[in-house]
């Protein structure tokens, strides 16, 4: 059976009481918004990037606890990294909400994010949890847009 | 509860007619607390359903054989006894679509977009705590016929603001639409007095009933509306069918939305003629089965009786304010008064995300709604951006809101 605290671990309701990297970003080289028309959560991804590289990035908006302490985790995975380090990180975050509850997890890769494991047990969540990281992709490719998940 | 004594419903024979609430969720009880959503059904349905599956499938309205004969007239025989559910005066005025939205649809259609009742200039006027379904299909009329959309707003319990309706409607209305009950504030409208002002300047008064035929006693006469859309299964029946009432002088002047059999007398090679009213609404086989159990659910809920129906969702509605009121950061919104609402309560908590709620409820077996429940402009009217909705029906107790209250009490303790 699932378990409520799986899914709303300590790490979680930290980040959703206190958000990280929680402002506008005045010297982004990039921005995108991230739109859940399901449940009406919204984000504003913030980068600022060197030449390939992430510098800063920060997040605004408004969302349940799992999406807004995955864009508070993630402004914090992110930072420092390559484009290419930050997709493939979320290529594995992805795997892992999507995958086996049960399933091994890269803990070393993922460091802090390992404990959004729990949303797998919770499909429905699975989009609250990857809001952030879709918006964060389109910051990436530059699309000064709105993403909207489906 | 106070007054127990008083049973207008008897709560535990009726769920014994509904298997699904005998199943576990997630280990417990299941607690079905999302019936503005759909309903569940008894047994009394589906036993129609597959009774007509096992004894007398057969298309309607065609067959010579008396196989068709017998389904054709159950598939009938659900017209007259919904069309009586409602007050109408003829079954005629009752035509079978998918869903309210097809029927708000058909009416933006075949009496908003054909033909020339409306003009450029003319208005259409709705209100802010309409269900996407009937504001949507009033956009499409306004792209192609160049009429102007106006909407009456709400107060802040959630009332609407009759005395807008002054202003708002002028010599250019020509079709004023609400929603009989709200799905988000369960806010009752004033349809006999809004009725009234449409056709003071002429206008029809087109009614989302989506959530009130399910709940209390309706007579559409009374009300003098001219349309009035509802579902079949927020009210027992099955999914996928829908109902228009509509006035017969009203039905003869709208036009069909779908071409094809059934809905035609005659048809040559580049025109056809219309079959008369209702049929001309429902071309292709319909929903035979879920018509048939639409009329199982319209037997069921006459029998219970739509007065004791709504006293009891009134007292059940009363009691869950009562005991949502003293959960810590729990704001609820809507009419205060529950002789002015619906038995549906959105609420939002200081400490959780109504997607937060829903999820730590899931766990303890008990189904509400969060998200905007296809109202965004009310969302939007009161600044949310979503809210969690517990709503009751016939097979809810003190003991569902009991359940919802507890767990609630849990979701302050995750987020504590």
């Amino acid at each position: 059976m699932p378990d409520l605290r799986e899914l709303y671990q300590e790490v979680i309701l930290d980040h959703t009481k206190n958000p990280r990297n929680f402002r506008a970003l005045a010297d982004a080289t990039a921005k995108a918004v991230g739109n859940n028309p399901l449940c009406g959560d919204r984000v504003t991804v913030y980068l600022k990037m060197e030449g390939d590289r992430i510098v800063d990035a920060s997040f605004e908006g408004q969302g349940c606890a799992i999406s807004k302490s995955s864009a508070s985790l993630m402004t914090e995975a992110v930072k420092g990294h390559t484009r290419a380090e930050a997709e493939a990180l979320y290529d594995k975050f992805h795997e892992m909400i999507t995958g086996e509850p049960e399933g091994s997890v890269d803990s070393k890769a993922l460091g802090k994010l390992a404990v959004f494991q729990g949303v797998s047990e919770f499909p429905l969540r699975v989009k609250c949890a990857s809001l952030a990281w879709h918006t964060l992709r389109s910051a990436l490719e530059s699309k000064e847009g709105v993403v909207t998940l489906e | 509860m106070a007054h127990a004594a008083k049973v207008l419903l008897n709560v535990p024979d009726i769920k014994k007619d509904f298997p699904i609430l005998h199943r576990k969720m997630r280990d417990k009880p299941l607690t079905y607390l999302d019936s503005t959503a759909t309903s569940q059904k008894p047994q009394q349905v589906i036993d129609a359903v597959v009774d007509f599956y096992s004894r007398y499938n057969a298309n309607v309205h065609r067959a010579i054989y008396e196989l068709g004969e017998e389904a054709t007239r159950a598939y009938e025989g659900a017209r007259e006894r919904i069309a009586e559910f409602i007050g109408a005066k003829d079954p005629m005025e009752i035509a079978f679509t998918k869903s309210t939205t097809e029927s708000l649809n058909l009416v933006a259609y075949g009496y908003g977009l054909k033909g020339k009742r409306l003009q450029e200039g003319d208005e259409i006027l709705g209100t802010v705590l309409e269900h996407h379904s009937n504001h949507v299909p009033w956009h499409f009329v306004r792209d192609l016929k160049g009429v102007s959309l106006k909407y009456v707003d709400v107060d802040d319990e959630g009332h609407l603001r009759m005395e807008q309706y002054d202003d708002l409607i002028t010599k250019r209305t020509k079709i004023v639409t609400v929603a009989h009950v709200s799905n988000v504030l369960g806010t009752i409208s004033d349809v006999k007095e809004i009725a009234k002002r449409a056709h003071e300047v002429g206008a029809v008064c087109v009614v989302d009933a989506a959530q009130s035929v399910p709940h209390m006693p309706v007579d559409v006469r009374a009300l003098d509306c001219d349309f009035f859309a509802f579902s079949g299964h927020k009210m027992l029946g099955p999914t996928g069918i829908g109902i228009l009432y509509g006035k017969k002088e009203m039905l003869e002047i709208t036009e069909p939305l779908l071409g094809g059999g059934e809905m035609i007398s005659e048809v040559h090679l580049g025109s056809a003629k219309w079959n008369d009213v209702p049929y001309k609404f429902e071309g292709g086989t319909p929903n035979i089965a879920g018509v048939i159990g639409l009329g199982a659910a319209v037997d069921y809920l006459a029998k219970l009786g739509m007065p004791a129906v709504r006293q009891h969702e009134m007292e059940l509605t009363a009691y869950a304010l009562k005991e949502l009121a003293a959960v810590e950061g729990l704001r609820t919104y809507g009419p205060k008064s529950v002789a002015e609402r619906g038995g549906v309560v959105s609420f939002t908590m200081e400490k959780a995300h109504p997607h937060d709620i829903a999820s730590i409820l899931d766990v303890e077996g008990v189904c509400i709604r969060s998200g905007h429940h296809c109202a965004q402009p009310l969302m939007d009217r009161y600044d949310l951006a979503a809210t969690a909705r517990a709503s009751f029906y016939v097979y809810n107790d003190v003991e569902d809101v009991d359940r919802l209250v507890a767990a609630l009490q849990k979701v302050n303790e995750v987020f504590g």
